[in-house]
């Protein structure tokens, strides 16, 4: 499986590859708490770019590492949300303990062009 | 009138199928982009539930059966797993019965939010059978 986690300007990026359900929060919910643990980075960013669906699989992955980083004064950033998935933060409550940046949009975004 | 029912093992891998499968039967129904997501994310929790809960991500067999009624949609999921033995806290929101901190408790509470129609219904160690359904066009302008 094609690696998802990168670090970028102390913050640790997460490029979702594809639909966030349970099989897929399952299996890079191990890497992601491997590299907060390797690298001691405090924020996450999750780039939802490619994302059309995502379940509560994927509410319970956010969730999941937002407990792990907030005590530490850690932030979770949502970037790149489409519609769909911008309604599903509405609903579930997920802008109560994510953040959208500009600054980190932005970021994420430049860092794609290199690849 | 559509009718179509498949069986499959309980792998976390079959959940997309499961969501691929639904959205291609509610096709002729002409959902918008909104509902086709809504029906999928239901139907990505019943399976999920089926594969973690009903068996314990052992594996098993789960049925999906999915039918078209002029303009409603009926998905009906089933399992023969352990059952849930309190069907109404299973369905609190945030109440989850699962083994790590990852599950969110809401499963139930997206197919309610979703769906027009959920039913639940279980025999500890026998099974469960989790039918929605969803009419559509009905919030279209």
């Amino acid at each position: 499986m094609k690696e998802v986690c990168s670090v970028t300007n102390n913050l640790l990026v997460i490029r979702l590859d594809s639909d966030l359900d349970h099989h897929i929060a399952q299996r890079i919910r191990e890497e992601i708490d491997r590299k907060i643990m390797e690298t001691s980075i405090r924020s996450l960013a999750f780039d939802f770019r490619k994302v059309n669906f995502m379940d509560s699989s994927g509410i319970g992955l956010i969730m999941g590492r937002y407990k792990k980083i907030h005590p530490t004064g850690g932030v979770v950033y949502a970037c790149n949300l489409n519609s769909q998935m911008q309604r599903i933060f509405r609903i579930f409550g997920l802008q109560e303990i994510t953040e959208q940046n500009e600054e980190i949009d932005k970021l994420i975004n430049e860092e794609v062009t290199y690849e | 009138m559509n009718r179509v029912k498949m069986e499959f093992e309980a792998r976390s891998e079959n959940e997309s199928l499961a969501r691929v499968c639904v959205a291609a039967v509610a096709t002729e129904l002409n959902p918008t982009l909104e509902e086709i997501n809504d029906i999928k994310t239901a139907v990505s929790e019943a399976v999920t539930n089926a594969v973690i809960h009903g068996y314990d991500e052992k594996g098993g067999s789960i049925i999906l059966d999915i039918l078209v009624e002029e303009n409603t949609l009926t998905v009906t999921v089933t399992d023969f797993g352990r059952g849930i033995r309190d069907i109404r806290q299973a369905m609190e929101p945030f109440y989850t019965t699962g083994s790590d901190s990852e599950r969110s408790g809401m499963g139930f509470t997206f197919m309610e939010v979703f769906m027009d129609e959920l039913k639940v219904e279980s025999i500890e160690n026998h099974g469960t059978v989790i039918r929605m359904s969803k009419t559509i066009g009905v919030g279209n302008n």
